[in-house]
């Protein structure tokens, strides 16, 4: 009897066959478990396991590797604070320092209400909106103490849900059609979910890109 | 130069209302260069793309043109977009993906028909959610219009495109990391030779891996031809570069520049540009590519942006990821971070990278935290010594990828330029620097 739902299964076939190599699937896959449990579950490795002929420590020893897959359960709201560099320089520890006391818990912890999981990130990739944070990987640039305290809040308060959807969803839009190019069937590979990715209160990355005056193009 | 004349490549629908909407997209030249390209043959879409001499914009600087033409005569051929971003400071390829994922569709859709593809991979970091979301929304809707899949625009050549979500490890922007990843594996750099990408890729088939911004120059080139791209830049860097600029400068952000037209001095200065330091303060050093480049001093401002120029004068332009920072930056803190970000990202294959970016890392944070000795400066040059022997720029590789040799650049260039500041934390007991001590997080790191 499979851990994932008959809905997800569905998915994971239909990634598998977007790769000449089933193996390929893997990571898209545990993407889809960490979607469905909040964390990479181990029925959800055995799962990824059974779909592509793998051993589940071979699945494991994949997932282990990488960084965006908790093989603990993990809070409702994963809050990475990017500490490199650029974020350093412009108060990245302090703002860490005013989370961790906010939250009570330290890198790597979570609250005792299970809501946030805190974690110091690597370079996010949103530097002209320094320092910024991530909450299941939406953005949010230019962070203070301050706007963080209201974040926190408008989280608790699930008045965000619509623009940080649960820990693990990914990518909320789903590939429309199969593969078509050699000819084949072309059958939709799943459902299109419509949905509006564009969102108020996050930090789009183009927002620091310094446009000329004027306009130009080519 | 002014900014108004700043011609825009890559960067025109930045801005735009729904920029990453086919709408948008179609109103303003989308898939023109594509469907140009399909009136041409494969060879001369490759001879178009030679001549332009564009240089990949992912770090390494390799000729785009010449690295199709090293594939090895095998069928089938994939073409892997490189889109896991993560060099620090770095965030152009961000920004490209989630403002103009049509743009960066059709380029790979040109690319793919000049190398005869098989089959296109998006790799994307899986950090970027909204742009993951971005780009295969925009798939779908190319899908829909005809862009890609079979017979495109009538034309008679079909590929499918996949977008493929990483996971989180910096290592994967290597090209054969990421080829490892995506194939389901732990992102390990495979030893060149023999895996060069070119000859064995992904599954094993000849492969082209590019970068997100290099893709994103080739709708341009189509539609205008090679050599007005060519007119722009000089030497062998040409067209256009976003450049990625943050830390101490009043205007942090992306801007897309033209090669060797402009130099540090501008970028971090020009009023239109970064605008200056902060509260005017002065600056005491930046890195002009990224974690791995050798850093600069303010007698490096007037060196021009440009690939061969910036080599000359010691470092590299890297991933155009420019990062300021005033005489209120801490040399040792800065150094530091980028040690242990190389250590956390370290694969732990080769002992020189996973053991070496460790000792770095502890003896640094030493430093940093007032708890360091004199002899500590020599013991890292050694360090730095047997990850790369003699550390100069570029350096000697002796690991599988280049992360490895790309950690004593920070470190060595830091005491080389800032060997003072090194002593003075010795001296004191603490970091002179404000704020005057990384605080109670760290402890838990």
């Amino acid at each position: 009897m499979p851990h994932l739902t008959e809905d997800n299964l569905e998915r994971a076939r239909s990634l598998v066959a977007l790769y000449p190599d089933k193996r390929s699937a893997l990571i898209p896959i545990l993407h889809l478990v960490q979607e469905q449990d909040g964390y990479v579950s181990p029925e959800g490795i055995h799962d990824a396991a059974e779909l592509l002929g793998l051993t589940p420590a071979e699945v494991r020893g994949t997932a282990s590797f990488y960084d965006m897959f908790h093989l603990e359960p993990v809070g409702k709201y994963v809050v990475a604070v990017c500490t490199n560099i650029a974020c350093m320089l412009a108060g990245a520890y302090e703002l860490l320092e005013h989370i961790e006391e906010s939250l009570g818990t330290h890198p790597g912890g979570t609250t005792d209400d299970g809501a946030f999981t805190l974690e110091d990130a690597e370079c996010l990739a949103l530097c002209g909106n320094a320092p910024c944070v991530t909450v299941n990987w939406r953005y949010f640039g230019d962070m203070t103490p301050e706007r963080w305290d209201s974040l926190a809040e408008d989280l608790r308060a699930g008045r965000l849900e619509g623009e940080v959807p649960p820990h693990g969803t990914l990518c909320r839009v789903r590939r429309s059609v199969g593969l078509v190019a050699s000819g084949g069937a072309g059958a939709p590979a799943s459902p299109v979910t419509a949905i509006d990715v564009t969102t108020s209160r996050t930090t789009p990355a183009a927002q620091s890109t310094v446009l000329p005056e004027g306009g130009g193009g080519s | 130069m002014t900014a108004g004349l700043r011609p825009q490549v890559v960067t025109s629908r930045f801005g735009m209302p729904e920029s990453w909407t086919l709408r948008a997209y179609l109103q303003s030249d989308g898939y023109k260069g594509l469907r140009k390209a399909l009136t041409m043959s494969p060879e001369e879409v490759h001879k178009a793309t030679l001549d332009s001499s564009i240089l990949g914009r992912g770090g390494a600087g390799f000729d785009a043109g010449r690295k199709w033409g090293m594939l090895r005569k095998a069928e089938p051929v994939y073409l892997v977009v490189n889109g896991d971003e993560s060099e620090p400071a770095t965030f152009k390829d961000h920004a490209l993906i989630e403002a103009d994922p049509h743009q960066l569709i059709e380029g790979a859709l040109i690319c793919a028909y000049a190398i005869h593809a098989a089959r296109v991979f998006i790799y994307i970091r899986g950090e970027m959610a909204l742009g993951l979301e971005r780009v295969q929304a925009a798939l779908n809707e190319a899908y829909e219009y005809g862009a890609v899949g079979a017979d495109i625009f009538g034309s008679g050549f079909s590929v499918d495109i996949v977008v493929h979500p990483g996971a989180g490890a910096y290592i994967c922007g290597d090209e054969t990391a990421l080829l490892e990843s995506l194939e389901g594996k732990r992102g390990f750099p495979r030893i060149k030779p023999p895996n060069y990408p070119a000859a064995i890729g992904v599954y094993g088939a000849p492969t082209v891996v590019n970068n997100v911004e290099t893709l994103s120059n080739l709708a341009f080139i189509m539609r205008n031809g090679s050599e007005a791209f060519h007119a722009l830049g000089e030497g062998a860097s040409r067209g256009t570069k976003v450049m990625a600029l943050s830390g101490h400068v009043r205007r942090p952000g992306n801007y897309e520049l033209v090669f060797a037209d402009t130099t540090f001095r501008d970028l971090i200065f020009d009023p239109a540009l970064g605008g200056g330091l902060r509260d005017d303060r002065e600056l005491k050093f930046f890195i002009p590519g990224g974690a791995s480049a050798p850093w600069f001093g303010p007698e490096h401002l007037d060196v021009p942006l440009a690939n061969e120029k910036i080599a000359e004068a010691g470092s590299m332009a890297g991933s155009g990821a420019v990062t300021v920072m005033d005489v209120t930056a801490c040399p040792v803190r800065s150094a530091w971070r980028l040690s242990r970000f190389f250590h956390r990202e370290s694969c732990g294959q080769c002992t020189p990278c996973r053991e070496g970016s460790g000792w770095v890392d502890k003896v640094m944070r030493r430093l940093e935290d007032g708890n360091g000795r004199e002899s500590d400066l020599d013991l890292l040059m050694d360090i730095c010594d047997n990850i790369s022997p003699g550390v100069h720029w570029p350096p000697a590789q002796t690991t599988i990828c280049p992360l490895g040799p790309s950690i004593p650049s920070s470190v060595a260039w830091g005491i080389r330029m800032f060997r003072d500041d090194f002593l003075e934390h010795v001296r004191l007991g603490h970091c002179p620097f404000p704020p005057d001590r990384l605080r109670t997080s760290l402890a838990h790191a």
